[in-house]
């Protein structure tokens, strides 16, 4: 739904920093945001992207760099100036105003007069018209919310920010909020930046995913790319699960690297390698763990060749309707998370058992060893 | 093989009937509020049942007093002494007014801008309750002293004869003025005004300045639009909390004023202790009392705050 072809809604940060005293908050970064997508950054708290919000929405001020919203630089332009509004963690809305003064707050200090009809239209948008005479705090946690975005979008911003705004509401609400949202910028077609630690939010929502640590840009795309060719262990780890097994590079074969991992061999193709492969040199090799089969020990010889194939023991599972989730430890790695799909159970698949698993070469992804192995997992990142 | 249609008989007889445990707290709220209400029997409404039969007593300290419900004292005493009674809301009103254009910025600074000083700050507005009440209305009959550093200045920058056309003061004096007795009562009065505004400045979420900036309100409509409605219970309990006590007050015009700046706590004092005419004090004390609750209902429905406390 592009409207302009002029890309003023474009954001685009360059060289931009934020320190507070001796703490880096932000890293100089380099991000543009096209006109007209909904993109999120995503990172547990405390990663710089709530920073990074504020500072397109002037609220605070960079250290060093740039924020220009299409070709109009606004660093220096106070709040109030910007062509940006904000939908705030837990909302902000004016307790003294009702909803529909709230929701009318922007237009009327652009010296709108006649905000009738438009504050009309944009709370039957939200689906809040029946509410305009209500304080906020008579109001639900998800009412609330959308009364935040209703107020911001009044009033057709370039770029609308949303600061975690669902982080207060519970699960199912939260879930209705996610397509309600997606609905809306699809409808009105103004560009998104959303911040959230939420991974399945992110995925959910966005076009574009930032995945933010310790102030940085760990790696940038589609919420696809970014499950199926992570480029970090915190990317691999923090959306979603990863198994990840440190192996030995063996042998070149073709467009494949041909790996050692505990006396056994694993084939990784190289264009999904973002390590330097060197014969000798250590990889870390991912799988998620629902691209895994899982074949009882006594019907290995029905694995197809060519898969990649490790042995272990069913150390735990759990049934949670749509699939089981075993972990499994195998001698190149304990722990191994596999998720099966509920479709033919069987049911020699018990804690114990002897298992072999198996998955296709093109499933694998590789990772430079030396980081962290446990980047971005919940134990590391609540650490 | 029989189905069973009977319901089979109860296990036991009845047990006996369990009495519901003793509530041990159910009194307790009553025994909390026991002091309060017996201190304010004995201090508030024995005095006040005691002060509303002399106002309606007649006699003399010689024949003794009697209830005669002799209501036109009060009548005798508004139409003598209502002067005092206006001036008394003239000052107290200016004093308010004067505490909180000094009071608000000094608690919106402490609220939101004092940082690491907040504390300090803090404990300075409170400093002067460690003196006399007494002696810092006496320090500022030097500090207006007719030979003084302020009278001198605002001397030489023509203030005087602008106050003085207006009333204010009388010749090149500040001492024994209206003016006087109104600083003093500011200066007295203003923690009263400083500690609910800067309570309720405090409480406001520092994110809705924020909302406010982002949907383009500047600092200042932020303020006017934003800050200051949020403040309005503040506002209330800070002019509330000034004004009564100002209205009533007789020692700043008795140290501060002259015979010309005399308010109605003075003439009560007077009426009570000098003339011994108790009936007539006692008739002006309910008048006072009166129109201070008719002004501050007033007040309290005019503002609106109802739904903001």
């Amino acid at each position: 739904m592009k409207t302009t072809p002029d890309n003023s809604g474009d954001v685009r940060l360059s060289g931009i920093s934020k320190t507070y005293g001796s703490f880096t908050a932000v890293h100089p970064l380099d991000l543009t945001v096209p006109e007209g997508s909904f993109f999120a950054l995503l990172g547990a708290s405390g990663c710089g992207k709530t920073t990074t919000l504020r500072m397109i929405a002037g609220l605070e001020e960079p250290t060093t760099g740039t924020v220009r919203l299409g070709d109009q630089d606004v660093t220096n332009l106070p709040p109030y100036k910007r062509p940006v509004n904000t939908v705030f963690q837990s909302y902000a809305l004016f307790p003294h105003l009702d909803i529909f003064e709230n929701v009318a707050f922007g237009l009327r200090r652009r010296g709108i007069k006649s905000v009738k009809k438009q504050v009309e239209d944009m709370l039957e948008l939200v689906q809040l018209g029946e509410q305009a005479r209500k304080r906020p705090h008579q109001l639900s946690g998800g009412q609330q919310q959308r009364v935040a975005v209703a107020r911001a979008l009044i009033n057709h911003p370039r770029v609308l920010l949303l600061d975690e705004p669902l982080g207060a509401l519970d699960l199912k609400l939260r879930r209705q909020m996610q397509l309600e949202l997606k609905r809306i910028q699809t409808e009105v077609g103004i560009t998104f930046v959303h911040v959230t630690h939420d991974q399945e939010e992110a995925m959910t929502m966005a076009d574009t995913v930032a995945v933010m640590n310790g102030g940085r840009v760990e790696q940038l795309g589609s919420p696809a790319d970014l499950y199926e060719n992570p480029q970090s262990t915190f990317v691999a780890n923090f959306l979603g699960t990863s198994n990840l097994i440190e192996a030995e590079v063996d042998t070149k074969n073709g467009d494949d690297i041909v790996l050692k991992a505990a006396g056994g061999k694993l084939v990784l193709p190289q264009a999904r390698c973002s390590a330097p492969t060197t014969a000798g040199g250590r990889v870390l090799v991912g799988i998620r763990p629902e691209k895994i089969s899982l074949t009882h020990a006594d019907d290995a010889g029905r694995i197809p060749e060519g898969r990649n194939r490790l042995t272990g023991k069913i150390a735990d599972a759990s049934f949670i309707g749509v699939s089981t989730q075993y972990v499994i430890d195998s001698p190149v790695c304990d722990g191994l998370a596999v998720y099966v799909q509920n479709v033919e159970r069987d049911g020699r698949l018990v804690p114990g058992a002897d298992v072999v698993l198996h998955w296709s070469p093109a499933h694998t992804f590789g990772l430079d060893a030396a980081q962290r192995i446990d980047a971005g997992t919940e134990e590391e990142v609540a650490a | 093989m029989s189905t069973l249609t009977e319901a089979p008989p109860p296990l036991a007889p009845a047990a006996p009937e369990k009495k519901p445990p003793r509530r041990r707290g159910r009194f307790t709220p009553y025994w909390l509020l026991l002091p309060g209400i017996l201190w304010l029997i004995v201090f508030f409404a024995l005095p006040m049942v005691y002060q509303a039969s002399t106002s309606v007593q007649q006699g003399s300290l010689e024949e003794g007093y009697k209830v005669t419900w002799h209501f036109a004292t009060y009548w005798d005493a508004l139409a003598e002494y209502w002067p005092q009674f206006l001036r008394s809301v003239f000052y107290a009103a200016a004093a308010t007014v004067l505490c909180l254009l000094l009071g608000y910025p000094l608690a919106y600074l402490i609220a939101f801008r004092a940082g690491r000083w907040k504390n300090l700050i803090m404990i300075l507005v409170i400093a002067p309750f460690f003196t006399s009440f007494l002696i810092r209305t006496l320090a500022w009959k030097t500090i207006l002293a007719d030979n003084g550093v302020v009278v001198h200045t605002l001397n030489s920058l023509h203030v005087l004869d602008l106050t003085d056309w207006l009333g204010w003061t009388a010749g090149d004096r500040v001492l024994a003025t209206p003016l006087a007795v109104v600083c003093g009562l500011t200066y007295n009065f203003l923690p009263f005004m400083i500690l609910p505004l800067y309570t309720s400045l405090e409480r406001i979420d520092g994110r809705l300045h924020e909302a406010a900036g982002d949907l383009y309100a500047r600092p200042w409509t932020t303020f006017r639009k934003v800050t200051f409605p949020l403040s309005m219970p503040g506002v209330v309990s800070g002019t509330l909390l000034t004004f009564i006590p100002a209205a009533g007050d007789y020692v700043n015009a008795e140290l501060l004023g002259s015979t010309d700046t005399r308010m109605i706590g003075n003439v009560i004092q007077t009426q009570f202790l000098r003339i011994l005419d108790y009936p007539t004090a006692a008739a002006l004390s309910f008048i006072l009392m009166a129109a201070i609750l008719a002004m501050v209902t007033f007040y309290i429905r005019r503002s609106g705050t109802e739904d903001l406390v």
